[in-house]
Formats: structure tokens, sequence, C-alpha cells
């Protein structure tokens, strides 16, 4: 449904360009959840504010069910812009304080619902559907908690009825209990409305509980995409397996910081990227031709896609007579909630 | 003191702000040589009792009980204080590097400003200590970090200037209040194990207060959980994972996400219920 094709984001900034995203291409299909993971300064929101139209792109396409909508400004860009929201990691921010919950909501219907009383029906609608009391329509950001905050931001994002949202780290700045309810009251919605999700977060754990596809992103670059239980739990690209290393472990015997391996370093200054494969200053495996070479997006074993020259490729039994190897062939269909 | 004496002993402790109670009668021991993780959500009082052990609980705090370090009564006496009665320093390592930093100072004027406080030490002898500080947190090339301001630096390497400045004082107990959450998972797993080299090297107490249980999972011995206030457990960290005691415990381990198997369906996660102090009756939402 959301397609993006050859993506790349420059930012201009006094110490130079930097390429942010540098050629993404990801396809995000009608109810799945694509998990986007990796660390700051990854490229991953930049990738979302592209997806968004925020930030315009340098170069490359993103496609609405086939319509080029990359260019699109105005009215030209309404019904487009309706179709794909956004929800941000903290919702104090992203609110604004002098609108009350009711106002907040109904802002993004206007352009749509011209009736006064309507827009009012709907809005109730989306308290409910959201899971908010009535009682809170006339409260104040400042007034709620963070959990009702970030529901405030859910109701806005879903009231005119998009087909995919963007949702940029939206459970970090919330407590544990917290994360749970917001997740489950997405994990709802989804189903509710046949929603598509594009999940970025750098939680593994989170991820991993909301995905059905994980894309890992490493210097602007997808280096890994597949099935989230391949992807999470047997990693192939060398990378994603230290960012799964890295992540904490879910008890005591699982793993203990002082005797673990961890990934040395730090993610290189984008303004100078390494040549070759851009991991290869912090890889443990890294080789002659990682130096010199970078790896393309190429399909590996289990249906997955790895950039990586070390990773094995798909074998013939697993992949049979593959003679258009793009992402939608390796497609699984995948187990939904009953 | 013997080897498996409680470096700090915590009784009684209560803290109220304008009558409202946010601790209520807190009692434990942190062993030197031991994490000890004081685990709970927002509000549950873990960071001011963090605050009060290291003598920076704000003013307006009403403050009771007792807390002793290595048997000297230390409540309610700020840093300095505590430094001019002789008694050994507790320092505190604070989630964001960025807050905690001076932006105008390089890292090595923050640095030597901390060591030089102690009123004993000379310009030249805190240079040098804070260089051995910078390497002793693994800071690569201290030397040339010593003369650049905090922007310069990653998050990662911001924290590592905090935790340098904690050093300072020759701390016998380092509070460290989610010192990793503020970091991608990457930086993460390397500040815990910095944390934790630094306890075994220098023979610190470590209090780590936190709300992911990975990292209580992955660095604390002992795990105090705390609610509204209050201490419902004290126990191993084993223990803890194996099965608390507590309904809230169990909620709170039921509600990590990522819990989910290859097959099957997506798991629920638990709903732990905390009581909003919001007033949001009804709303669902907390």
């Amino acid at each position: 449904m959301l397609t993006i094709e050859k993506l790349r984001v420059t930012h201009r900034t006094r110490n130079g360009t930097v390429l942010a995203v540098d050629g993404v291409d990801l396809t995000l299909r009608r109810g799945e959840t694509l998990g986007l993971v990796g660390e700051s300064g990854c490229g991953k929101s930049t990738l979302a504010r592209a997806v968004m139209r925020l930030t315009p792109p340098a170069s490359g396409r993103i496609l609405l069910d086939g319509t080029d909508v990359t260019r699109l400004r105005g009215r030209a860009a309404a019904p487009f812009t309706a179709r794909v929201q956004m929800v941000f990691q903290d919702p104090a921010a992203s609110l604004d304080p002098r609108y009350t919950v009711a106002r907040a909501i109904a802002e993004p219907l206007l352009p749509t619902v011209r009736d006064a009383a309507e827009r009012a029906r709907r809005v109730a609608a989306l308290m409910d559907d959201v899971g908010l009391a009535r009682a809170l329509a006339d409260r104040l950001p400042h007034q709620l908690s963070g959990g009702q905050r970030q529901r405030v931001a859910i109701a806005r994002a879903i009231a005119p009825r998009p087909d995919v949202v963007v949702l940029d780290e939206p459970v970090s700045a919330l407590d544990v209990s917290l994360q749970a309810q917001v997740l489950n009251l997405l994990v709802d919605l989804q189903e509710r409305h046949g929603l598509a999700y594009l999940f970025i977060g750098h939680d593994i754990g989170v991820v991993r509980h909301m995905a059905d596809r994980v894309a890992v992103m490493y210097l602007g670059r997808i280096v890994e995409i597949g099935d989230w239980s391949d992807v999470v739990d047997e990693p192939a690209h060398p990378y994603t397996r230290a960012l799964m290393a890295a992540a904490p472990a879910a008890n005591p015997d699982a793993g203990r910081a002082a005797t673990r391996t961890v990934l040395a370093g730090e993610l290189p200054s984008p303004f100078a990227p390494p040549p070759g494969c851009a991991f290869h200053t912090r890889c443990p495996l890294a080789v002659e031709r990682c130096r010199r070479e970078a790896p393309a997006l190429r399909d590996a074993a289990d249906g997955r896609r790895v950039a990586c020259h070390l990773a094995p490729a798909p074998s013939a039994e697993t992949n049979p007579a593959q003679t258009n190897p793009t992402e939608a062939n390796n497609f699984r269909p995948l187990r939904r909630l009953p | 003191m013997k080897a498996n004496n409680p470096l700090i002993v915590v009784r009684d402790l209560s803290i109220a702000f304008a009558g409202a109670k946010a601790v209520d009668g807190l009692s434990f021991t942190v062993a030197a040589g031991e994490v000890t993780a004081l685990v709970g959500e927002s509000g549950s009082g873990k960071t001011v009792s963090g605050l009060s052990i290291a003598g920076l609980a704000p003013p307006e705090a009403r403050i009771t009980g007792r807390v002793t370090l290595a048997g000297a009564d230390i409540l309610g006496r700020t840093p300095r204080e505590r430094r001019l009665a002789g008694h050994p320093a507790v320092s505190m390592v604070f989630q964001d590097p960025q807050a905690a930093l001076n932006p105008v100072l390089t890292i090595g004027e923050q640095i030597v400003e901390a060591v030089r406080a102690d009123g004993r030490t000379g310009a030249r002898a805190a240079a040098a200590r804070a260089l051995e500080l910078l390497d002793l947190v693994r800071i690569p090339e201290p030397g040339r970090r010593f003369s650049e301001y905090p922007h310069r630096l990653s998050g990662g390497m911001r924290q590592r200037v905090v935790i340098a400045l904690a050093l300072a004082a020759s701390p016998v107990a380092l509070v460290a209040d989610e010192p990793t959450t503020a970091l991608d998972v990457t930086i993460q797993a390397q500040i815990l194990q910095l944390l934790i080299r630094l306890k075994d090297e220098l023979g610190m107490a470590l209090l780590l207060i936190t709300h992911d249980l990975g990292v209580v999972a992955e660095a604390a011995d002992r795990v105090l959980l705390m609610r509204d206030g209050r201490l419902l457990e004290d126990r191993g960290v084993r223990d803890f994972f194996d099965g608390p005691r507590h309904p809230y415990g169990r909620a709170l381990l039921a509600a990590r996400p990522g819990r989910r198997t290859r097959r099957g369906p997506r798991p629920r996660l638990a709903d732990t219920s905390a009581p909003c102090l919001i007033g949001g009756e009804g709303s669902g939402a907390c």
C-alpha cells in the first residue's frame, strides 16, 4: 500500500551535508506493522518525516496505492495527507497546551467534517475508541497523565481515518505499565480499523512485541529486513546481532551486563561515513572486502534481505526458482491475533 | 567494618512535600560491592529516596527517619556538610547527561572543579586527577576530551563524563538514577557494564534506581520494589525474577513487552493498574 523507492534525504548543516537516508526501499502492507529499529542518528526519524512529507527527499519516490505522492503540495495533497498520520514520542510536546482534549481531537476533523454536531459525535466516538473517559473532554494536556496524553495524540492521528500511522517511539516516554496499556490499545485499533503501522523504536522488546516484519537501519541504510521472529531471534546481519545482543535480558539467568560482550564504539559520524560497508569499523567479522565495497541489500536465507557480504545466500529449497527477487516475493503471510 | 556489613542503612525514611507523603517508612540496607536496584514507576518515590541518601533532596522536602553511612548519621546533611564532618562521600549519577553538564565549561574545567571541591587539592594535581578520572571511565583520548565542551560529545560519552564527575569526590557509594534511560540500547549496555566494573574496581556500593526490569535483570544483585512510597519487596534478583511475591511485582513482570513466541498470537500485556494521581477516575488511561 505504501511504497518507498530509493529514497534519499539530505540535511544541509553548517558543517556540510549529511546523507541521512541513503537509498531506502520499503513496502508497508495493509494492516501490517513494520518495525524500524536502529541507534540514534541512523536516519529512522528522518525516514518517518519524509514519509509524512515533512522533509522533502533529495531523490526517490513515495507511493500510496501506486500514486506518487512525493511532491504533491497544497490542495492536491490533502486526500493523501489524511491517509498517512503520525504519533510522536512525547505527547507533552506534540499537543497544544491551550487546546482541551475535545478541541485537540476535533482539529484534524475541521476540513472534512463541517457540521459541528457531527464533529462532536465523532470526537466522542474517538474518545471511546482510545479509552478516554468523556469526562476528560474539557481537560487541558497538563491536567492529564502521560498515558492519557498519548491517547489524545493517538485519537488525533486516527481521526481522519488514515490507512497508515507512523508511530515514532510512541511509548518510550511512558512507564512500563502505561507502555503496556498503550501498546494494547494500538493493537486493538489496528484490528478494529485495519491500520498499517510503521513502528519506529529503539526498544527491541517493544518492537518484538508489535512488529510483523522488522527493518534494521544503520547510517541511513536498511541492513536487514524480514519476518520479526527471524530478524529478532536469529539475526543475519552482524549489526542486527549486536543490536539484539545489547538489548537487556529478560531475566538474570539470560545474561548479566558484567560478563557479556557489548558492541564497542559508537555510530560513526554521518558527515564522514566509512568507505565500503558502513558497519565495518565496529564489525567483529569484517574482512578486506567490507572496507572497499558497500554491500547491497540482497536476498538471504528465510526470505529475508540482508546487506552483508558474509550473509549466506538463500538455499535452493527455501527459495525455489526465484526469478524476481523483490521483497513482495519473500513475504510470508503472518499470523494475526485470533 | 566487616566485609558483609551493610554500608548504608536506611531506617524508617519518610519524605513529604507540602503535606503529601512521597516516601512512607522506607527501610533497607545497601552493601558495599553490591548492586542494589531500587525499582518502581514514576511517582513511586524511588528518585527522592536516592536524592536524600546522596544529600541532594530539595530543601522543601520534610525528611524523617535515619540514614547511616558506615555508621555515621548522614540524613539531612548536604554533601559539603558531610565532607566537613569527615564522612565518606555518596555521589549521584543522573539520567540526562545533557542537563547534568555545564554547557559553557570544558569537560576538564568541570571535573577539576569537582576534584577541587575538597578545598585541599591544587590546580595541577586536580588536572592530573581529572585526566585519571576520564581514563577510569574509559573515554578515548582523555587529553583531547579534557579541553572540549560537552556539546562535542555523544550522549554515551557525556554520561561517562557525568560518571567521572561523580567519582571526583572518591565516593564509597554511587546512586545512579536511571543512568541508561536516555541512551541508545548499544550504549546502555556499555554504560551499565562500566558502572559495574567501577563498582568492583573501586569497591563501591551501587544503588541503581530504575524502572527498567531489563536493566535490573542485567545488573542487580538485589531488588527493592517500591510503589506509592512504600517498599513492597526486598529480595535477591533471581528470587525476584523467579516469582515476585507481591501481585504488583508479578504484574510488572507480565507487563514487559517482547515475551512473544515464534508461534501463537501476540500476547496481551498485563495491566498493573497504578492508581492515578491526577484524577483520571474511570478514564482507563492510568
